[in-house]
C-alpha cells in the first residue's frame, strides 16, 4: 500500500505542497533566471544591459532600442510618442481608430510637419506607437524630412539622402543611430 | 507577403507541436513510454482537485507576502515602494489564475525581486494547468484515479516548462533583449534632455511569460516595448511560444487517452476557430483608422497603437493568437485596434477554445464535446456517450453549469460597471468604445486572458475587487467541474462500442463540436457584439 494512496491528512498536504512550492521556487525562481543572467552578460553584454549607446566621453546617450525625442530641425524626428518618449513608462494612446480625439492629435501632427495635400505624411509619422518608444521610422518617412535637415546643417540634400540610404535596414531607419550618424559627418 | 507570414508562421508551429506534444506525454506519464508504470500515489479527482487548490492556495500566500514587502527585500535597485492592498490583491490573483491583468506599469510600480516572484508564478500557474489537462485525460482512459497532482505540476513545470523557457529565453537575449539586475539607466539625450531607461531581467520573463500563455508584461507597454520585443525575428519566436504549448497539449490529450484520431478532430476543429479570428482580425486592421479620413495622411492599415519592426501583418496576426489561447500579452494597443479586429480578440476570448490556455484550453472544449455528445444523442434517439461512457443528467448539469459561469461573469459584471460610475466614469474612449472598454475587461478577466483596452483607468478599488473575484472563479470552476464530470463518467461501467454509438474520430463530429461552439458562443455573446464593436464600426461608416 502507498501511504499516500489511502485518503491522507491534511498535515501530508500541506507538506507536500510546501515542497512543490520550495523546489519550483528554488529552480525555476532563481536558478533558472540566474542561469539566463550568466549566459547573458558573458555571450551578449551589449544588449543584456539594453544596448546602451555611449558617447566618446563614455557617458550614456541613450539604448539604441528606445526612441527619444527630437524636436530640432538639424535632426530626424520619431514617430509621436503618447508618453512623451518616458523609457521609464511606456504605453500608447490607447485611442479608439474613431476617436475625433485621435484626428486632432494627428491634425496637430500634420501641422507640425507642415503637410498638405501635395504633400500627404507618412502614416508611421502622424500614427503614435504601442510602447511610445518606438526607435524607428519608415525610410519614406524619413526621406520626407530630409530636405528639413538639410536645410537646417547648410548641407545639400542628397548628403542626407546618401546617408538614409547608408542607415535604412530592411526599410526602416534607427532615428538615434541615424541622428549620431549626422552629428558625426558634421564634425 | 501578409498571408505568407501567417501561414509559414501557423505551419510552423503545428509541425513543432507533434513532436513536442510526444514528449510532453513523456514527461507527464514516465511509464507510458517505457511500457512499466512507476508505482505513485494516486489521486481520485475530489482528491487531486484538493490539492490543486491547496497547492495554489499557496502560491497566493507566498506570492502575497513576498511582494507585500518588496521595499524591504533585495533587487530593488529602482527604490519600489509597497503597492495597494487591493492592488496587490488583484495582483496576485491575476498571476495565480494564469490571468496576468495589470492593473500597474512594470516598470514603475514592481522591483526585479518582484517581478521574479510573479515569474514564479507564471510557471506554476501554467503547470497547475498542464497537470489538470493531465488528469482529465486519465480519467477518460477509464482509470478511477488520476494520478498525482504534486507529482504532475513538477513534472509540467521542470520537465515541459522549464527546459523550454530557457531555449526562448536565451534565444531571445541574442535578439536584444535585456537580462540584468542592475536598475534604471540615466542618459543624456542628444539634445540635452534627460531620458531614464527601465531595464530589468526581461529575457527570463519574456520566455516563460509567453509559453505558458501567462502574458503579464515586465514593461507596460508588453511585448510591444522594445526590451521585450526588439525585433522581426523576435516576434516570431514569441508567436510560435505562444500558440506551440497550447496545440501541443492536445496531441498529449490523444496520446493520454489513446484515441489520437478523436485529438486529430479536436485539433482541427480548433485550427478552423483559430482561423476564422485571424482572418477578421487580419481584413478589419488592413483598413485605415477612421478618424484620419480625409486628412493629408498617406493612410494604409491602421498603424495607431504598433511598432514598425514587426511588420504589417504581426499585430492581427498576435491579436489572434493571443487572445484564443487566453495569452494576455500584446504587440500593439488593443484599445486602438479597428472596432471588427477588437471584436476578433473579444470572440478568442469569449469562446475561449482555440487551442486555449495551456492545458485548460482543451478543458474548457470538454465541455462543449460533452454538450455535443448530448445534442446528437438526443437526436437519434440514443442516451449519449463519450468515451465508451454514459453521459447522464448529472454530467449534463455540470457541463452547462461550467458553460454558463463564463457569461454570467462577463455579461454580469459589464452590466454592473457600465450602468455604474464604477464603470462608466473609468473609460477613456466615449460611447460604443467605452462599453467595449467595459465589456473587454470583464472578458479578459473572466477568460484568464489579461489583455486589456488600457485606456480605461482600472487601478480602483471596486475594478480591483470586481476583476479578482471573476478571475479566480473563471479559472477555478472550469477546472473543478469537467474533473468532477470526468470523476463520475469514470466510476460508471464501460459501455461496448458498437455500429450505433457516436464516433469521436471522424469529420462528422468535428462539425458538431464546431456547431456547438459557434452557435452557443454566438447566442450568448452576440447581443453586447452589437452594443460595443458593431455599434461602433457602423457609426464610424457613417461618419
Amino acid at each position: 500500500m502507498h501511504p499516500a494512496s489511502e485518503h491522507p491528512g491534511l498535515g501530508w498536504e500541506l507538506l507536500a505542497a510546501l515542497r512543490a512550492a520550495v523546489l519550483t521556487i528554488v529552480v525555476c525562481g532563481l536558478l533558472y533566471p540566474a542561469f539566463i543572467w550568466a549566459i547573458g552578460q558573458t555571450l551578449t553584454p551589449h544588449a543584456a544591459n539594453g544596448s546602451l549607446l555611449r558617447n566618446a566621453k563614455h557617458e550614456v546617450i541613450g539604448s539604441a532600442l528606445i526612441a527619444q525625442g527630437f524636436s530640432r530641425p538639424e535632426y530626424f524626428w520619431p514617430r509621436p510618442s503618447a508618453v512623451e518618449y518616458n523609457a521609464a513608462g511606456s504605453g500608447g494612446s490607447n485611442l479608439s481608430p474613431t476617436s475625433p480625439e485621435l484626428r486632432s492629435k494627428v491634425e496637430a501632427q500634420l501641422a507640425r510637419f507642415s503637410a498638405d495635400a501635395q504633400h500627404p505624411l507618412p502614416l508611421d509619422l502622424a500614427s503614435a506607437s504601442g510602447s511610445g518608444l518606438d526607435p524607428q521610422i519608415t525610410r519614406a518617412a524619413a526621406e520626407y524630412q530630409a530636405e528639413r535637415v538639410a536645410k537646417a546643417r547648410h548641407w545639400p540634400v542628397s548628403k542626407v539622402v546618401d546617408l538614409l540610404k547608408e542607415q535604412q535596414r530592411g526599410g526602416l531607419i534607427n532615428v538615434l543611430a541615424t541622428n549620431l550618424a549626422l552629428d558625426t559627418q558634421g564634425q | 507577403m501578409t498571408l505568407l507570414f501567417t501561414a509559414v508562421l501557423l505551419a510552423l508551429a503545428g509541425l513543432l507541436s507533434w513532436p513536442l506534444g510526444k514528449y510532453m506525454t513523456w514527461a507527464m506519464q514516465p511509464g507510458s513510454a517505457s511500457g512499466r508504470p512507476r508505482p505513485q500515489p494516486e489521486q481520485d479527482w475530489q482528491h487531486y482537485v484538493r490539492s490543486l487548490l491547496i497547492f495554489n492556495a499557496i502560491m497566493f500566500a507566498v506570492g502575497y507576502a513576498l511582494l507585500a514587502c518588496q521595499h524591504l527585500l533585495p533587487l530593488n535597485p529602482d527604490q519600489r515602494g509597497p503597492l495597494s492592498a487591493d492592488l496587490l490583491m488583484h495582483t496576485i490573483s491575476a498571476f495565480v489564475t494564469n490571468t496576468d491583468l495589470q492593473h500597474y506599469s512594470g516598470e514603475a510600480a514592481l522591483s526585479h525581486f518582484s517581478q521574479l516572484v510573479l515569474m514564479w508564478l507564471q510557471f506554476t500557474s501554467a503547470a497547475t494547468g498542464l497537470a489538470a489537462l493531465a488528469a482529465l485525460a486519465r480519467g477518460l482512459s477509464g482509470t478511477p484515479k488520476l494520478g498525482c497532482f504534486y507529482l504532475d505540476v513538477l513534472r509540467a513545470a521542470l520537465l515541459v516548462l522549464l527546459p523550454l523557457a530557457a531555449i526562448v529565453a536565451v534565444l531571445l537575449l541574442f535578439s536584444g533583449v535585456p537580462m540584468t539586475f542592475s536598475g534604471a539607466v540615466s542618459a543624456k539625450t542628444l539634445e540635452g534632455a534627460m531620458q531614464t531607461i527601465a531595464r530589468g531581467p526581461v529575457a527570463a520573463f519574456v520566455a516563460i511569460k509567453q509559453l505558458g500563455t501567462n502574458g503579464g508584461g515586465f514593461f507596460s507597454a508588453n511585448a510591444a516595448h522594445p526590451f521585450e520585443n526588439p525585433s522581426f525575428f523576435s516576434n516570431v519566436l514569441e508567436c510560435l511560444s505562444i500558440i506551440v504549448l497550447p496545440m501541443a497539449s492536445v496531441w498529449m490529450f490523444g496520446h493520454l487517452t489513446k484515441r489520437m484520431r478523436h485529438a486529430a478532430v479536436i485539433f482541427s476543429v480548433m485550427a478552423a476557430l483559430l482561423l476564422g479570428q485571424l482572418g477578421l482580425a487580419l481584413w478589419a486592421e488592413s483598413k485605415p483608422a477612421p478618424a484620419l479620413a480625409g486628412l493629408p495622411v498617406q493612410v494604409a492599415a491602421n498603424l495607431e497603437g504598433k511598432e514598425l519592426r514587426f511588420g504589417t501583418a504581426a499585430g492581427p496576426v498576435w491579436v489572434a493568437l493571443t487572445t484564443a489561447t487566453s495569452n494576455g500579452s500584446v504587440n500593439c494597443m488593443h484599445d486602438s485596434l479597428n472596432p471588427l479586429a477588437g471584436l476578433a480578440a473579444q470572440i478568442g476570448m469569449w469562446l475561449n477554445v482555440a487551442f486555449g490556455g495551456v492545458g485548460v484550453g482543451l478543458i474548457n472544449m470538454f465541455l462543449y464535446i460533452i454538450v455535443g455528445v448530448f445534442i446528437c444523442g438526443m437526436m437519434v434517439g440514443r442516451s449519449p456517450e463519450y468515451c465508451s461512457r454514459k453521459v447522464e443528467t448529472h454530467e449534463m448539469k455540470l457541463a452547462l453549469l461550467g458553460l454558463l459561469l463564463h457569461p454570467l461573469l462577463i455579461l454580469g459584471g459589464t452590466a454592473l460597471f457600465a450602468a455604474t460610475s464604477w464603470g462608466a466614469g473609468t473609460v477613456l474612449n466615449k460611447g460604443a468604445h467605452g462599453f467595449s472598454e467595459i465589456l473587454y475587461e470583464f472578458t479578459s478577466a473572466a477568460a484568464n486572458n489579461g489583455s486589456g483596452f488600457e485606456g480605461l483607468g482600472d487601478n480602483t478599488v471596486p475594478w480591483n475587487i470586481a476583476t479578482a473575484l471573476v478571475m479566480l472563479l473563471g479559472r477555478y470552476l472550469p477546472i473543478i467541474l469537467p474533473l468532477a464530470i470526468v470523476g463520475s463518467l469514470a466510476s460508471k461501467k464501460q459501455v461496448p462500442e458498437t455500429s450505433g454509438t457516436l464516433r469521436t474520430d471522424t469529420g462528422l463530429f468535428g462539425f458538431v463540436i464546431l456547431g456547438s461552439v459557434i452557435f452557443i458562443g454566438a447566442l450568448l455573446f452576440l447581443p453586447v457584439a452589437v452594443l460595443g464593436p458593431i455599434a461602433e464600426h457602423l457609426a464610424a461608416i457613417k461618419m
